[in-house]
């Protein structure tokens, strides 16, 4: 079944046009990689798509109904979450309080339970659940905003470049719970830069350049694909990571 | 001056400072969520002030015969309806202006502060009105210094209310949302905050807390001015930035300082120069610690 889809869809700040009329869609409980690069348009999809900015044009559908320009905490009630770029924890509150935050519309006993599995996710946070988020690293801030997202019980997770700025190993351990968040039956919509990784979990991929959807097909025709491999995977020569 | 006179202002500064306090609230809510100095608070105090004559005067006879019953419907049918005029202030004023510079919801405060004046100067005339005797003006004796009890009762509840809000913003799912649009609004969106809300409800709860403050203004002073909101106003204002704008309870710390200190001068100088020793305040302030005294620099990784 469809769970999102998206139809001609443009995104403009002003008068430049981020995202020029792209259409793609993802169904339930599947996982779908969203790759380009800088400034292709990824981010302002998920922006419009979260709700944080009104695409200019274009439809979009949420498990059959329109969505299209509904703000992001409406969007977020339905069940789309969206773990921005740059993690943005409320660095001023605890880990405790971001966590029940991202639960702010679930009930006391789903927030409870939820809590309860994502410190089995991430069992380091468990230690700092009063420390403030800002005083975080960088990896453990990326579970904190993971563990807020989970914390809604979203049906569809958008991701944005939950890698950046991680160091290879923290990195490689937020790409497992991406492959297990996604196994669970959660859709997920990755964007990333690491191609490699992304579409290692992702089953299917878009290519966005310059605000257009240029290549699409399965994870792995992706990755044998010749100018997916020049462009993003370091010059054809397949060295992987 | 003796030590009876310091003991006697110290208290006198308490039971003011606890009213400007109240009003700072107001102040410093409105600025830790949006990061704007919502000048329009100083009106609202004083449309609250007004709006409690108007309560006593529809009660008539029965708030004579019942003045805390009375009292307590003036407080809070006057936090009500300027909870209200907040909420028509945040549409008209600043929900338009909220993707403008920050310039230009500031200047939309000064005109609000002054449109809501003047409409009080033109619906009550220019004299001054009086409010009714709440409870007995009589001061009680502890020991070396006098307080009357309405001045006890005002500082208790100014007090408690301002303890009560920090426990709302601490300790409730929408003080969360508030510290939450704090950090970062478009993330608490994110979360399925309804962000929008949030922040009129905030103009609300610091425009009730002004009216609160307006009405036990009027019944510690007796009598409410046309133009007493802006002077107040301006005080309630120097408490926020002394306490450490955006900080809850440095609204309190704020308006009792403010208080005390101001009420410290008149021991030395003629009364006249009341507001030229707050404003040296302020400025001393802003000079010396501009975060104020429970302000503190966050920070925040990116």
């Amino acid at each position: 079944m469809t769970l999102l889809e998206v139809e001609s869809l443009v995104v403009s700040y002003g008068a430049i046009r981020a995202v020029r009329g792209i259409d793609f869609a993802l169904s339930d409980g599947e996982c779908v990689s969203l790759l380009g690069a800088n400034g292709a348009g990824k981010s302002s999809s998920l922006k419009a798509l979260s709700g944080l900015m009104r695409p200019a044009s274009g439809r979009v559908h949420f498990d059959g109904k329109p969505v299209t320009g509904l703000p992001a905490h409406e969007m977020a009630r339905m069940g789309v979450t969206l773990v921005p770029e740059g993690r943005q924890v409320f660095a001023t509150l605890t880990v405790r309080e971001n966590l029940e935050l991202g639960g702010f519309n679930q009930s006391h006993e789903h927030n409870q339970e939820d809590l309860t599995r994502v410190l089995e996710t991430f069992p380091s946070l468990e230690a700092r659940l009063n420390a403030l988020a800002g005083n975080l690293s960088g990896g453990e801030q990326q579970m904190v905003a993971l563990g807020r997202a989970l914390m809604s019980r979203p049906r569809l997770l958008m991701l944005d470049e939950p890698s950046l700025g991680l160091a290879p190993l923290v990195a490689s351990q937020i790409f497992e719970v991406i492959r297990s968040i996604a196994a669970s039956g959660i859709a997920v919509l990755l964007v990333e830069q690491n191609v490699h990784r992304a579409l290692g979990i992702a089953s299917r991929g878009y290519v966005l350049e310059l605000g257009e959807i240029t290549l699409q097909g399965s994870s792995a025709d992706l990755l044998a694909n010749e100018h997916i491999r020049r462009a993003y995977l370091g010059h054809g020569m397949g060295e992987g990571e | 001056m003796s030590l009876q006179e310091l003991l006697q202002q110290i208290v006198n500064g308490l039971v003011v400072g606890s009213v400007y306090g109240l009003v700072a609230l107001g102040y410093t809510m409105v600025y830790g969520i949006v990061r704007l100095i919502n000048f329009a608070q100083g009106a609202l105090f004083e449309a609250g002030a007004y709006l409690g004559v108007a309560t006593f005067s529809l009660l008539g006879a029965f708030g004579t015969r019942q003045p805390l019953v009375g009292l307590l419907i003036a407080l809070i049918l006057s936090a009500l309806f300027t909870g209200g005029l907040a909420y028509v202030v945040e549409r008209v004023a600043y929900r338009p202006l909220r993707n403008a510079p920050p310039l230009a919801p500031l200047v939309s405060s000064l005109a609000t502060f002054f449109l809501i004046i003047s409409i009080i100067q033109v619906i009550t005339g220019a004299q001054p009105l009086n409010y009714p005797q709440v409870l007995s003006v009589t001061p009680w004796s502890i020991g070396p210094i006098t307080l009357a009890p309405t001045s006890l009762l005002i500082a208790v509840v100014a007090i408690l209310l301002m303890v009560g809000i920090h426990f709302y913003v601490q300790r409730t799912k929408m003080g969360k949302a508030m510290r939450a649009i704090a950090v970062n609004r478009n993330a608490a969106a994110l979360m399925g905050i309804n962000t929008t809300w949030v922040v009129t409800f905030t103009f609300m709860l610091g425009g009730a807390m002004a009216a609160v403050a307006g009405v036990l203004f009027g019944v510690e002073y007796g009598s409410v001015t046309y133009n007493m909101g802006e002077f107040y106003g301006l005080v309630a204002f120097t408490a926020a930035v002394l306490g450490g704008i955006g900080n809850v309870p440095g609204a309190l710390v704020g308006g009792l300082t403010v208080g005390v200190l101001s009420s410290f001068a008149t021991i030395f100088l003629p009364n006249q120069w009341q507001e030229a020793i707050v404003f040296a305040i302020l400025i001393l302030v802003l000079a010396l610690r501009p975060q104020g005294i429970l302000g503190e620099r966050v920070a925040e990784r990116a």
